[in-house]
């Protein structure tokens, strides 16, 4: 069985022949050469690059710009992930303080209301990206095998982004956060059968909306649910590149001649 | 000395001719060690996790304190028609943690439920039993109004229309001193039969009181 050339590297990192003059035995130059540059060093030191190339150089089936959705969806996760942790440096996540801190980061930080505005609106952007993408999965028929544990991943990004939504909300701490996360907890979460009574007093810290819950819901949207995101999308990214990616329903494939060849 | 996998392992150490293997030895150093690392690790974990696990799902084993609070006079009620009073629900969160209730007197004619000491006046939440969103008493129609989404009740808080999934809910009085007092929460299927409180939403006529389940923080006071 003919094998498939292996991808070409970019110019930048192809190994250059040695200049001629440098002796081939001379190991002390070769030495200097090697650590000419400091993506050499860290590369002699970690082999990074092997990796890199494995990740971003791998062969891809020609495909359009709904393969891109995926991409956006991490992007609008990194852009609320920035902006949140910035947004952490005014907020007060107290009962009696969180409205006042984020009127304040609002209204009188520098930048304050274009950053919140991201984080606010990058929300609503990043749960239509992710449906998006899921749409795109399941009619491109790329979730099936050998991708049924991605899709089974990105299944449960999903449910973490909205989980993500639902703590987020409550932070700012108006009556229409207050009461509509009451609410939440009351229908989505203690309406559940057996565990949700349990799973909403876990949430409300008590069996009523008390001072602690505040803290609590912070604690979970800026550090729990993250943290689980950020090691989903490492895991989901590994897979897509391990797996490769499907070609778009009715796309032919147009196999190298030479490969047929070589097989006769 | 390569064992072949299809061959079963020997049970004793002495059968594998180890060096230093005695008569009797079943456990090989190796897989001691190995398993003395996995236990020493697993330990290690565990007293971190556990603490912080305990500590993140206590809340959901410790009772709520019964608060008791004055709300009037015992001629102030009425047996026919409803007095609003503000009660705190939840301490420390200022304005966010009271509520109103509807107090009337207990009606003979109306009131059939067995009657017990934390009965004898009526107290209404005005919490909807649809979705939580806060009841109002109209005298004209006797009815509870709910504004969300049109949860109706009558004058005992039993559904008449609407959304809701069971009646509304109740709060325990007492006389103390020649005083009204409004004590703990407590939820009533259709029949005004009490149980254990519950959230908005969740029903309590035939399996209901199963399907969601009365909850540690929060019990009927015992008496009910």
């Amino acid at each position: 069985m003919a094998k498939l050339p292996a991808p070409s590297l970019p110019p930048a990192l192809v190994p250059q022949p040695p200049k001629p003059g440098t002796g081939e035995g001379d190991g002390k130059v070769q030495r200097a050469e090697a650590a000419k540059s400091v993506v050499d060093w860290v590369d002699e030191r970690t082999s990074l690059s092997g990796g890199m190339r494995w990740m971003l150089f791998r062969k891809v089936p020609k495909g359009n710009w709904a393969y891109t959705l995926g991409s956006a969806a991490m992007f609008a996760f990194m852009a609320q992930a920035v902006t949140g942790i910035f947004l952490a440096m005014y907020y007060d996540p107290s009962a009696v303080h969180a409205y006042e801190s984020v009127r304040y980061l609002t209204n009188e930080a520098f930048l304050g209301q274009f950053v919140r505005g991201m984080h606010k609106w990058g929300s609503s952007v990043m749960v239509v990206l992710v449906f998006l993408h899921m749409a795109r999965t399941f009619f491109f028929g790329a979730y099936k095998y050998p991708r049924e544990l991605t899709w089974v991943i990105g299944v449960v990004l999903l449910i973490l982004t909205m989980v993500m939504s639902f703590t987020g909300y409550l932070l700012p701490f108006d009556q229409r956060s207050y009461w509509a996360t009451i609410v939440g907890v009351n229908t989505s979460v203690g309406g559940a059968p057996f565990l949700g009574p349990y799973l909403a007093d876990f949430l409300r810290a008590g069996p009523e909306f008390g001072a602690t819950t505040l803290p609590r819901f912070y604690a979970i949207h800026m550090l729990l649910i993250p943290g689980l995101m950020a090691a989903m999308i490492g895991f989901h990214l590994y897979l897509v590149a391990k797996l490769g990616i499907t070609a778009p329903p009715g796309s032919k494939a147009h196999p190298n001649p030479d490969l047929r060849k070589s097989e006769a | 000395m390569a064992v072949r996998r299809n061959q079963r392992k020997p049970k004793y150490t002495t059968d594998l001719q180890l060096p230093g293997s005695f008569a009797g030895e079943t456990v090989t150093r190796r897989r001691f060690m190995t398993g003395s690392a996995h236990a020493a690790g697993g330990v290690t974990v565990a007293a971190f996790t556990l603490p912080a696990l305990g500590f993140a799902l206590g809340p959901l084993f410790q009772k709520q304190d019964v608060r008791w609070e004055t709300v009037g006079f015992p001629d102030d009620f009425p047996n026919d028609n409803y007095v609003p009073k503000v009660i705190t629900v939840t301490p420390d969160t200022g304005e966010a943690g009271k509520s109103t209730v509807y107090v009337r007197a207990r009606n003979p004619s109306l009131d059939k439920d067995p009657i017990n000491q934390y009965n004898r006046f009526i107290a209404i939440s005005t919490r909807c039993a649809h979705l939580g969103c806060p009841v109002r008493w109209v005298p004209a129609s006797e009815r509870f109004i709910c504004p969300c989404h049109g949860g109706v009740y009558d004058l005992q808080g039993s559904r008449t229309g609407g959304p809701p999934v069971r009646p509304l809910d109740r709060f325990a009085t007492r006389m103390l001193n020649g005083m009204v007092q409004v004590g703990p929460r407590y939820s009533v299927n259709s029949e005004l039969k009490p149980f254990s409180p519950r959230d908005p939403g969740e029903a309590l006529d035939g399996i209901g009181q199963y399907v969601y389940p009365s909850r540690p923080t929060t019990r009927k006071l015992p008496g009910l």
